[in-house]
């Protein structure tokens, strides 16, 4: 009976399943789910006097949270972020959402061109966007003061990114440049997914493409915001690169761009003078873990549930 | 009928989108052509003109000269290159291996799986660095690319199962049954099956591959050393200590753009294709 090669199921036992299955759960859960899970129980760990690491509770939470020195650096970057993915969410989707429903329409000449060229800032090294946006609008090269004094505009040029008020924004908005063809493509894809019939119809209606933009296509795309708002979320509560590459890992001017990244960074791996601090980093990255969590459960249980409905 | 022939109509119709998207076209492309444009270009007319291509005067390829003299961009470039392509066979393989399995078998626990292969597509994987690092430590391959292929596949997975097990899903059935009564065994199945999902493997292959070779997080934290530098990192630290060298900096910017743009233009077609996943007919 084991013999017969064409029963596979019936078989004593499947090794071949096995040999498929372990190598990528090995080094996926080796290098990717061991790690987060050890970095959560360091998290509660904390260096005795002898430098051992030893069980702490939730000691260290409560230093993050209320200790007069942590607890400054800890909601400062929370502020930042949030207010880095507000930015995101507020121009870049809007923008991605224009700019889809323009290429989106029919018989569009040179969609395809426009399509590549602006899809590729997304494409490149966040290093080297921050560097040529550093670049740019720097008062030294004087390429965005030039610029702004063609249209008569020079006097409100401002060193925007080593000013204390206007540094998160100029580089959220940096952010945005580059970032802005994602949420683009994915509109994109969910409008050239609607049915032409439905907008044929509308149109025999009279209704204009205004209407037939906000009453039909924006109703069937609202499960592409949803992914598009989560996946801005946890981007942005990731990111790291572009204040480190334009700011430094002290993300200035005084911490007004540092946020949850950098703030990680710094405290674990440490800077200047000051050691890194392996448990207390292992807690930034908890919280971390937790922000990102609590926005991907809204999302399944309170934006996904309610849009299965549309789905046609 | 009357709507449109009407002047305003064919403006917002056929004129109004593309003053818009070009616009845009302008604003995404400006930052990129001006770098590209100054690097070729004396430290003077950097600054003199910097809006303008450089011409038979100002023509110079003297921050060129000062990147490949001063550092090892060369070896940057090789560096990367290794990393992202054993990366990146190792994923595909890895991963088509085990989406294979959770598409093609019902066996206990095949839910639990595709879930746990699946919850990295939403955790970062940077969450996990201070344990990474001991990690890294403890087997004794800090400052080497091992660690950082090692790394990278683990994040580049479950992206990668996750997508083929839905191509490999669609792969018809009577195909498959078909090869076993020939008495082919599971592992030639396998092998015959991966040529039909190639499409998918391609777009899987460049996701992988772009926030590899742009990140900056890993050889930071893992291979800082001056012999496993990647061109990301390698340009990040170039740049910092040459700020004041203009044409440095512009040049290296420019190498270390050029294999991504050559490399997206070839490929764009694809990797769109791959985003908007079937709805561009």
């Amino acid at each position: 009976m084991q013999q017969t090669p064409a029963k596979k199921h019936r078989k004593p036992f499947p090794f071949h399943i096995i040999v498929f299955l372990a190598p990528a759960t090995i080094v996926y859960t080796l290098f990717m789910i061991y790690p987060l899970l050890d970095s959560l129980r360091l998290s509660l760990f904390a260096p005795n006097d002898q430098g051992v690491e030893v069980f702490a509770g939730l000691q260290n939470y409560v230093i993050l949270l209320t200790d007069e020195l942590w607890s400054v650096r800890f909601w400062g970057a929370l502020k930042n972020n949030f207010v880095f993915f507000f930015i995101h969410m507020f121009a870049q989707n809007p923008i991605g959402l224009l700019l889809a429903a323009l290429l989106s329409r029919r018989k569009l000449f040179g969609r395809n061109s426009y399509r590549t060229v602006l899809f590729m800032p997304t494409m490149l090294s966040v290093v080297i966007i921050g560097f040529i946006w550093q670049l740019i609008l720097s008062p030294l090269w004087g390429v965005a003061h030039q610029m702004m004094s063609t249209i008569g505009i020079e006097h409100l040029f401002k060193p925007w990114l080593g000013l204390e008020t206007s540094a998160l924004v100029t580089l959220a908005l940096i952010s945005v440049w580059q970032f802005i063809g994602l949420p683009m493509m994915l509109f994109y894809a969910a409008l050239l997914a609607i049915p032409d019939e439905l907008i044929e119809a509308a149109h025999v209606d009279g209704a204009t493409a205004w209407t037939v933009f906000w009453r039909i296509k924006f109703p069937l795309i609202l499960p592409t915001v949803g992914i598009v708002t989560i996946l801005t979320y946890v981007g942005n509560f990731n990111a790291f690169d572009l204040i480190y590459t334009t700011q430094g890992a002290l993300a200035g001017p005084n911490f007004a761009t540092d946020i949850m990244g950098t703030f990680f960074y710094r405290t674990f791996f440490g800077f200047q003078l000051q050691l890194g601090n392996p448990t207390m980093g292992a807690t930034i990255a908890a919280m971390m873990f937790l922000i990102i969590l609590i926005g991907v459960l809204l999302y399944l249980f309170g934006w996904q549930r309610k849009m299965t409905t549309y789905e046609v | 009928m009357k709507k449109e022939s009407s002047l305003s109509y064919k403006f917002n119709e056929f004129i109004l989108p593309h003053i818009v998207l070009f616009g845009y076209t302008l604003i995404a492309l400006f930052p990129i052509v001006l770098i590209l444009m100054n690097s070729f270009k004396t430290r003077k007319a950097i600054f003199k003109a910097p809006l303008m291509p450089p011409t038979l005067t100002t023509f110079s390829l003297e921050g060129y000269q000062t990147v490949f003299e001063r550092s090892n961009f060369q070896w940057y470039f090789v560096n990367s290159l290794i990393i992202t392509v054993v990366t990146i066979i190792l994923v595909l393989f890895l991963g088509a291996m085990a989406a294979y399995a959770l598409s093609e078998y019902k066996f206990p626990g095949n839910t639990f799986m595709a879930l746990y292969l699946a919850l990295g597509i939403m955790i970062p994987i940077r969450l996990g660095t201070i344990s990474i690092l001991r990690l890294v430590v403890a087997m004794g391959l800090i400052d080497t690319l091992t660690a950082l292929i090692l790394v990278y596949t683990a994040q580049g997975l479950p992206l990668t199962i996750f997508v083929l097990q839905q191509f490999m899903s669609q792969v018809p059935r009577e195909l498959k049954e078909a090869a076993r009564i020939d008495g082919a065994s599971e592992y030639r199945i396998f092998g015959l099956i991966l040529p039909l999902v190639r499409p998918a493997i391609a777009t899987v292959a460049v996701f992988v591959m772009i926030p590899i070779w742009n990140d900056l997080w890993f050889p930071l934290i893992l291979a800082p050393g001056e012999k496993t530098r990647t061109v990301t990192y390698g340009a990040q630290q170039f740049l910092g200590q040459f700020v004041s060298d203009w044409n440095a900096v512009l040049s290296s910017l420019t190498l270390a753009m050029i294999p991504i743009l050559i490399l997206y233009v070839l490929f764009s077609r694809q990797l769109i294709r791959g985003i908007t996943a079937g709805a561009v007919k």
